[in-house]
């Protein structure tokens, strides 16, 4: 298959779009499983991620790791609506990136390789979604335009939904949320968008006093007079014989 | 190699194999240290998981059957490993975990770090239930308090009878969850203390690291600042030139001569798959309080028909684990918090010890309260149900768009979560035996678990759902989840699941109700010890590992007592 690829690292639709208007024969970045692509038809592309990695592994995971990238299980109709749903799900409108800009297709598609308790849901997510896409507008999922796309994921983004013909759907899309979501959080985007701090060295001293102050919170003395002087850690720890720290 | 006897093997390289090394290399013996798995130091950047950011792992930390407690977890090994099955008795469930790397399943405890106190050497004069232990809590200080003072531990001194004070490092300051869980459990008047563990927030000395908190210590250690085997006892035995280590190396049994004493083990050379012999005049089992076990089961011989240690068919007897239980809360107060950097020390800074009386209580023995929770490194999971608190707050679950992203920062880091453990009752019953049919992929004959939890701890558990609801909700906190009944046994995690499984060679003064004697010889073999969790009589609901190093430590020094006077 070709797969649509794109080595930016923070693609947004504005570029995918411009991508196209340049390229309109490059049938790939369109979403269309053979029909002509029509001028409502969504666009997608996303960056690559990487089939190598490189972290403290042993000889079977090496090898297991191998085999799965060696697998191809989504057809192109079928990761190309994967696409579709997560950009959906987390546009590329916005300034930390979308779901295509974190490379979610590629990852989803590992995950399923990964554990394979999530094969048939997603195989037959995809399914189930371009039949109630045909049955009600008339096309594949991925071929209606995006209007008609968000119709349908109006009727399924939401668990609290009692019908029961959308129980698939909504249990697909509900996967493809939690999907989205942490393949979205678990990259350089993701960190930026939620202002993740930690994962670095430093010296943690205690709750800032203007958070603590915030939640009208604070450490009483008895406590802190428990708690490591950060001043003193370098000097080694010697006690008395009554187990009192005297450095 | 072959031609070479050892003054001792030691089979196992966890915490107390790792202990004996260090102490009996230091005291100029000639030892021979025999681990199943490879060779590890987290020093090595071959080795680092550790400061990885999630999309360095092709499913950002994600757990597999061949690491289940994440993709970055330090420890080689599982409930499942690949060759060495087990299998159980009847509607058994139980799980067990073997490390297989240098320092074993050091790598990535928890490293809480609890003495047992007196009354957890005396349960049976307590309640009646099980056995005393043959010392007490004044036979092992001494080593606690050594065993402080080598590895290191912060903690706090409160003088509590049964929960004693120790030589501390300086606790980090509580987080902010932990400081709404703290006046929480005041308004209940449950106490609440600086949590016990092996984290080094002061120097100890020039060759280990001082704690960056990373939060990471389940990844292992880079800077050797938190206990492993490895980092705090074998490397610094390694340089003393006493020790030759032979790693991948899966001991089969002990062999002994006709006198009935070891004369050294037998172990597979995983590398070439071959077997060989190495000798010795003292053989230390701590492969693990079920693998130690299993070796000396395998370890027939005319003089013990049933297996070395086994005359009173007590091996493998006694197994337990601890009880387990778990809750989580949705904290409001901390939506949309500030965001900084929180990590600390590897796990909670806070936590609850026993405070109950069980005289009061339906059932016996306690068990105590790990805090989690707090703004941790988002991976494979992070963003699952990332709106499901909307439940709460009279809003829409669901959705797509741009408007989930200031869901997961709304939510983010507004969790607060206990975890508990509890000690459970031993029971002659629950044991671990040789599967007659069923091999490992060296041939050698595997466990076979037979364990039941009794009402003890399922009754155990319905009070720890309890008390987590109480506390959580003290705690500003929305309930998370339905609280489990009794069809799923009060959330009681499955035997083996805690990974503290002790007992199967419990010591004891009487030679046909036990397997070793107190310092860990084996009654029917005066040159083979045990210095693993197998010599508890009881697990206290305590984390095992700092008894076993006091207690690893103590039989060392009877060993060079007893070489000393010829005895052995």
């Amino acid at each position: 298959m070709t797969k649509p690829i794109s080595n930016s690292v923070a693609i947004n639709r504005r570029d995918v779009l411009k991508a196209l208007m340049l390229a309109p024969l490059a049938g790939s970045l369109l979403a269309s499983s053979g029909c002509a692509p029509s001028a409502t038809s969504r666009a997608v592309s996303w960056t690559s991620l990487p089939t190598h990695y490189s972290y403290a592994r042993t000889d079977a995971e090496k090898q297991r790791d191998a085999e799965l990238f060696a697998e191809t299980f989504f057809r192109e109709h079928e990761l190309l609506t994967l696409a579709v749903l997560c950009d959906i799900i987390l546009p590329s409108n916005h300034e930390n990136g979308g779901a295509l800009a974190a490379g979610l297709p590629d990852f989803v598609e590992f995950m399923a390789k990964d554990r394979v308790q999530y094969k048939r849901p997603l195989r037959d997510g995809i399914a189930w979604l371009d039949s109630y896409a045909l049955e009600k507008f008339g096309a594949k999922f991925i071929d209606v335009d995006e209007q008609q796309q968000l119709a349908i994921c109006d009727e399924i983004a939401y668990p609290d939904v009692q019908d029961d013909a959308l129980q698939p759907g909504i249990a697909f899309f509900t996967l493809m949320r939690n999907m989205t979501l942490t393949g979205y959080y678990t990259t350089e985007l993701g960190f930026r968008d939620l202002g993740y701090q930690g994962n670095t060295p430093n010296i943690w001293d205690g709750v800032p006093e203007a958070v603590l102050a915030r939640h009208g919170k604070s450490y009483d003395a008895e406590w802190l007079a428990k708690c490591v002087d950060q001043t003193r850690r370098d000097i080694t720890a010697e006690w008395d014989d009554e187990m009192n720290l005297i450095t | 190699m072959a031609e070479q006897e050892y003054d001792i093997i030691i089979v196992g390289s966890g915490a107390g194999g790792g202990m004996a090394t260090y102490q009996l290399a230091n005291a100029g013996l000639k030892v021979a240290l025999v681990e199943a798995g490879g060779y590890y130091d987290p020093a090595a950047d071959e080795n680092r998981t550790q400061l990885r950011n999630p999309w360095e792992s092709p499913r950002r930390g994600a757990s597999t059957r061949r690491r289940p407690f994440g993709d970055y977890n330090a420890c080689i090994g599982g409930w499942d490993l690949d060759g060495e099955p087990y299998t159980q008795k009847g509607d058994t469930e139980f799980m067990w975990w073997r490390g297989r790397m240098l320092g074993g399943r050091t790598n990535h405890w928890g490293r809480i770090s609890l003495r047992f106190g007196p009354l957890d050497f005396k349960r049976k004069d307590v309640d009646g239930l099980g056995d005393n232990w043959p010392i007490g809590y004044e036979d092992v200080k001494p080593y606690y308090d050594k065993v402080d003072k080598l590895i290191g531990v912060f903690g706090s001194n409160e003088g509590l009878y049964n929960d004693p004070d120790g030589f501390f490092l300086p606790a980090p300051k509580p987080r902010l969850h932990e400081l709404f869980y703290i006046d929480g459990a005041r308004k209940l008047n449950v106490p609440v203390y600086p949590a016990r563990k092996s984290m080094l927030t002061k120097r100890i000395n020039d060759e280990r690291g001082v704690c960056y908190y990373c939060g990471q210590c389940s990844r292992a250690c880079s800077i050797h600042a938190d206990f492993s085997s490895s980092t705090a006892l074998i490397y610094p035995a390694l340089k003393g030139g006493q020790v030759d280590l032979y790693t991948n190396s899966m001991v089969r049994e002990v062999t002994t001569d006709e006198s009935g004493k070891a004369t050294g083990v037998s172990y597979i050379n995983k590398e070439d798959k071959k077997e060989y012999q190495l000798k010795g005049r003292i053989v230390i089992l701590a492969a693990s309080a079920c693998s130690s076990a299993r070796i000396l089961l395998n370890s027939k011989s005319d003089h013990h028909e049933s297996g070395l240690g086994n005359s009173s068919g007590h091996v493998g007897r006694y197994l337990h684990d601890s009880t387990g239980a778990s809750r989580a809360a949705f904290l409001p107060e901390l939506m949309d918090r500030d965001i900084y950097n929180e990590d600390g020390v590897g796990g909670m800074h806070v936590y609850t010890p026993w405070w109950l009386e069980n005289s009061t209580l339906d059932f016996p023995r306690g068990y105590h309260l790990e805090i989690g929770g707090g703004m941790g490194m988002p991976s494979y999971g992070f963003g699952f149900a990332a709106n499901q608190y909307n439940d709460y707050l009279g809003e829409r679950v669901g959705g797509y768009g741009n408007g989930l992203r200031d869901d997961i920062r709304r939510f983010y880091g507004a969790r607060l979560s206990i975890a508990c453990r509890g000690e459970s009752v031993p029971q002659f019953d629950n044991y671990c035996e040789l599967d007659p049919e069923v091999v490992d992929e060296w041939g050698i004959p595997v466990l076979r678990f037979n364990y039941q939890w009794t009402d003890y701890e399922i009754d155990q558990a319905k009070h720890m759902q309890e008390s987590m609801e109480a506390l959580l909700e003290a705690s500003g906190g929305i309930l998370l989840g339905e609280k489990p009944g009794a069809n799923r046994k009060y959330g009681l995690a499955k035997p083996g699941e805690i990974i503290h499984e002790v007992g199967t060679t419990r010591m004891g003064l009487d030679p046909k109700t036990s397997v070793t004697n107190q310092f860990g010889q084996l009654h029917d073999a005066s040159n083979v010890f045990v210095v693993d969790a197998g010599t508890f009589v009881s697990q206290a609901d305590k984390n095992p590992t700092w008894t076993i190093l006091a207690l690893s430590w103590r039989a060392s020094d009877y060993i060079i007592e007893q070489m000393k006077q010829q005895n052995i």
